[in-house]
């Protein structure tokens, strides 16, 4: 298991859902991914797009306008 | 047999929602794609406003998804589509609304995507007679054929009005489980999202896309006439569903945040642009697009002024920042009377 992160802030949704999902694809079943992101709508886009894609969000939190987001990579087949 | 697989276009909106649905009840994998153009309608543009606020911020592709339950691949065409809008092969609808060339792209698109993860159709929730230029009996043939999907292409809701494809002569999909919906009522749509128990769904399509708005679509027309060239990158794009754009002179325009919500959207580009703000008064960020001389930046900074709770004094401060140096003025707030109504993009 390894732990990275990824800077998705002062873009707006899709786009940090879609840059989310393309770090993901690069990792393996059980890494953890730091989210860092603006968007407010991310607070539930980046959770609804774990949800069914089989991911785990571990944490959420936000510090001013910064939302951070952990997920752990799910074995999504 | 292996179960088939299918991938549906999923824009948000009712019509992909049932025509997925309709074929899940067939029995077929479905998973969604759902393509970002940077003109995507998104919630949370609006969100950065403050009254909008308290709406919710969903992303309705996502949420279809999720009622559906299946996967929802979101793929980034921002670079790609640059061409659809810049060149549409079959024109523009009312507005810069590229529709036809855009179903035609992105059923590609997703004709290549069922080619690359082992897939065999695609499904569409479009219906005949619903959309004024894509979804008509003469062009759905042009966008199965220009797109290379032929007949891997499947509408659920109109399949019926329609030639037999693919998965229906083969027998994947029963033909008389489909749909013969036609027209622009939304009353057969409705009835079967009742019918599987859907209440809540996003308003029909047309509302996804920035380029079917008039005034957005002025605002794109205006940037590339300011250019001299019909060209754009995605900062370009989102700055133009932000804030008030005021054209007082051809060689510059300003972006005037309305709310402290698109105030600090407007903060995230401050670097890239000359920016203004008043320093006596509460009132907006402006950014300033153009190449300006001395008078320009006067004029600026008194349209600030008339944007500022200093609109009535006699005088505003105005903060100028550029090219890494700020500088301070006093002006006059321009009155009302002197902001020709042609200025607002």
């Amino acid at each position: 298991m390894s732990e990275h992160t990824l800077d998705a802030r002062n873009i707006l949704c899709p786009l940090p859902v879609i840059r989310t999902q393309d770090a993901i694809a690069e990792l393996d079943p059980g890494d953890v991914l730091h989210v860092s992101c603006t968007d407010p709508g991310a607070i539930n886009d980046i959770p609804t797009w774990c949800r069914i894609n089989g991911h785990e969000v571990l944490d959420i939190e936000q510090d001013g306008r910064e939302i951070r987001i952990s997920v752990k990579v799910g074995s999504t087949g | 047999m292996s179960q088939r697989k299918a991938v549906a276009l999923i824009s948000g909106g009712l019509d992909s929602l049932l025509a997925a649905r309709v074929i899940m009840e067939q029995g077929i994998h479905v998973e969604g794609i759902n393509f970002f153009t940077g003109f995507c309608v998104e919630g949370h543009t609006h969100a950065i406003r403050n009254q909008d606020k308290a709406k919710p911020k969903r992303n309705n592709a996502l949420w279809v998804a999720e009622q559906l339950g299946i996967k929802l691949h979101i793929v980034d065409i921002i670079e790609e589509y640059k061409d659809v809008v810049i060149n549409p092969k079959h024109g523009y609808g009312a507005n810069l609304n590229p529709c036809l060339d855009c179903k035609v792209f992105m059923v590609g698109k997703a004709r290549e995507w069922i080619e690359a993860h082992g897939f065999d159709f695609i499904l569409t929730g479009e219906v005949i007679g619903q959309r004024p230029k894509s979804q008509r009996a003469d062009t759905m043939p042009v966008v199965a054929h220009e797109s290379g999907a032929e007949d891997l292409l499947l509408r659920p809701l109109c399949a019926k009005n329609l030639p037999e494809t693919l998965p229906e002569r083969e027998g994947w999909v029963d033909r008389e489980r489909l749909y013969d919906f036609s027209g622009r009522s939304r009353k057969p749509q409705m009835a079967l999202a009742r019918q599987f128990g859907f209440e809540d769904y996003a308003q029909p399509a047309g509302g996804c896309c920035f380029l079917t708005d008039r005034q957005y679509s002025t605002k794109l027309a205006d940037l590339w006439q300011a250019r001299g060239e019909r060209r754009y990158e995605l900062d370009d794009i989102m700055l133009l569903k932000v804030g008030r754009h005021i054209r007082p002179r051809s060689n510059f325009k300003l972006i005037i945040g309305r709310d402290e919500g698109e105030n600090n959207f407007l903060e995230g580009y401050r670097k890239q642009f000359t920016h203004l703000r008043s320093t006596s008064h509460k009132g907006p960020l402006v950014l300033l697009d153009g190449e300006v001389d001395d008078a320009d930046l006067e004029l600026a900074a008194r349209l600030l002024g008339r944007f500022s709770q200093g609109r009535d004094a006699s005088e505003v401060e105005v903060e100028i920042n550029r090219n890494g140096e700020t500088a301070t003025r006093r002006v006059r707030p321009l009155p009302p009377d002197e902001i020709r109504q042609d200025w607002y993009l």
